[in-house]
């Protein structure tokens, strides 16, 4: 639709004098050329900015326009401005939901990050069968979260699982991971953390290639250690790929789901619902759609707000080369 | 740190870490075809009476062939439909400007990350106003367009040196000639990251076809195998069996096209 106002008002067309290239048509001068620059731009444009517009933007704005009603999704609805809102910030389970899904971030987040990069580090020095271990630790990344959900609820099978079965052998009476309250989202945030591993070596590992050699040899010089140098010059000319990594992570893992619904469906005894499983259980359990809308908008400001903290917060921390 | 041979060690620890990475789908896959895994209380790595009988029942029990088929469909066509509309778009972000060519392109760049969720529930309604709750197309057409691909292939674009279409421009090619024949070539390895990344979401997607998809013989493979754990949660193996079919195609592809993920996903990390 931009694209169409835009050639209607003309300026860039073929006549615009700039001395940027500006492909073909350029050197013609009619303004019938002008109309047929426009058209082309709205024939290239229009098959992706309009299932855009009404999957995405157009959806979005509903959204908002429906958590402000009482809805089950087939009656009429019953404007309650706010009200939904205001329910959903007093209610104990959301803010349960909240809650497990931070202790969710803060248990996965450090967990992959370091996992990340010590095998990003590894794989990056002169090791066996480099390309083909950079290839195993990615496979979980291509597998469906259902499957790995599944496979891992399996390993921490508390009476038949593997993982106990080991930690017997050296007379550890394992846990009861995901039948208990206590330890439903520790198995959870293993499982994610053992899937995206290869996702964050990836990126680490492009970062880590792009460090210039001779800083290291300065630093050698100098008398620095290698612990010294991870500190020193691998962390820091890491800033701007770790800096991609949290702030996807974080987006992310306010959005965990897949996983929760497969491994635990938000228990035992709610101790890992999270905030989209509540949506979920909301809009299509219990048909309160009014609120599992305000629920969604309140996720989306959450995400917001942290990804704009982060961004405003990267001059801190984060060096571009 | 970086020039010296890494230690045995570390060669050990790495070699450790990977089989960590491939021993839950060897371990799925031994107990596909341990029949009625689960139930004994050691686990076995070699099992005794090795069988393909959970294949089987799946065969019976759900319309296995059937929802392959379905998830396969959905993502092909996913692919092909954003490999079109993404590479559209991406040539004019890349090669025709207008004004406020920018300010659509942030709106673009601003839609990947409104979170699925928030979209759910209207969503579920423009389907339902629409008649197509319970139909591959609803479950298709929020996926045909991505500005994720869109960025992706721009960002390939980019890099193709302009002189090139500027020759064809000369020689009296038009838009349409220079993007098919000159642009897209030159992007292939971008292409080819958009197919294995729009294939491999269309064919782990879980929430939507989840809650677009009723009659059970429609339904995808996450959504199928997620369903059979809550009907048959002590039948391991049939469970897994569903899950080493619903991996292996995506081990195929991600073997042959490896080299452009890892490519393509490290070029989304650096910018």
């Amino acid at each position: 639709m931009t694209a169409l106002q835009d050639s209607r008002s003309g300026s860039p067309g073929p006549t615009a004098t700039t001395k940027r290239y500006r492909g073909p048509g350029i050197r013609r001068k009619a303004t019938g050329n002008r109309l047929r620059y426009g058209l082309t731009v709205a024939v290239f444009l229009m098959p992706s900015a309009l299932p855009l517009l009404f999957f995405t933007i157009i959806p979005m704005f509903s959204a908002f326009w429906i958590s402000l009603n009482q809805w089950n999704l087939v009656g009429p609805m019953k404007w309650v401005g706010l009200g939904n809102y205001g329910k959903l910030i007093g209610d104990p389970g959301t803010q349960g939901a909240f809650l497990h899904t931070i202790y969710y971030i803060v248990g996965y987040l450090p967990l992959v990050y370091i996992g990340g990069l010590a095998i990003a580090l590894a794989l990056n020095s002169r090791i066996r069968g480099r390309s083909m271990m950079r290839g195993l630790y990615f496979l979980p990344v291509v597998t469906s979260w259902i499957v790995v959900a599944l496979v891992w609820r399996w390993l921490l099978n508390p009476s038949t699982g593997i993982v106990n079965w080991l930690l017997g052998l050296i007379g550890v009476t394992g846990p009861g991971w995901w039948t208990d309250p206590a330890w439903s989202m520790p198995s959870i945030i293993v499982a994610s953390a053992w899937k995206d591993l290869g996702f964050v070596m990836v990126i680490l590992l492009a970062g880590l290639q792009a460090i210039p050699e001779d800083l290291y040899e300065a630093a050698t010089v100098d008398g620095a250690g290698r612990w010294r140098r991870l500190f020193s010059i691998t962390l820091p000319m890491l800033s701007p790929s770790t800096f991609f990594v949290v702030v996807l992570s974080l987006i992310n893992g306010f959005q965990v789901f897949d996983q929760v619904y497969a491994m635990t469906g938000g228990g035992p005894n709610n101790s890992s619902q999270v905030v989209v499983e509540q949506i979920y259980d909301l809009t299509f359990r219990y048909g309160r759609a009014g609120e599992a809308s305000a629920l969604s908008w309140l996720l989306f400001l959450f995400i917001l707000v942290i990804t704009l903290i982060q961004v405003r917060g990267q001059k801190k921390w984060v060096h571009y080369a | 740190m970086r020039k010296q041979r890494p230690s045995i060690t570390l060669n050990i620890l790495v070699l450790v870490g990977a089989l960590m990475m491939v021993f839950p789908f060897l371990w799925a896959f031994v107990t596909s075809i341990s029949p009625g895994a689960g139930l004994s209380a050691t686990p076995q790595l070699i099992p005794e009476n090795p069988s393909l009988s959970a294949y089987a029942q799946l065969l019976q029990r759900l319309p296995f062939a059937q929802i392959v088929l379905n998830s396969l469909i959905l993502a092909i066509l996913t692919a092909v439909f954003q490999l079109v509309t993404s590479s559209l778009a991406a040539y004019v972000f890349s090669r025709m400007p207008f004004k406020g060519r920018n300010a659509v392109f942030a709106v673009y760049l601003a839609t990947m990350m409104i979170p699925m969720q928030v979209l759910v529930v209207p969503l579920f309604v423009e389907m339902k106003s629409l008649g197509l709750i319970d139909t591959y197309l609803g479950v298709l057409m929020p996926g045909i367009a991505s500005a994720f691909g869109v960025f992706l292939l721009r960002q390939a674009m980019n890099s193709v040196p302009q002189d090139l279409d500027q020759a064809a421009t000369l020689d009296g090619a038009g838009h349409f000639r220079i993007f098919g024949l000159i642009v897209l070539p030159l992007v292939r390895p971008a292409l080819a990251t958009l197919t294995v990344f729009a294939f491999l979401n269309s064919w782990n997607s879980f929430l939507w076809p989840l809650i677009i998809l009723r009659t059970p013989a429609m339904k995808t493979l996450p959504v199928a195998l997620a369903g059979l754990q809550g009907q048959y949660t002590t039948q391991w193996d049939i469970v897994m069996a569903g899950s080493v079919v619903s991996v292996l195609p995506m081990l195929a592809l991600y073997i042959f096209t490896q080299k452009y993920i890892i490519q393509g996903v490290a070029g989304t990390g650096l910018k």
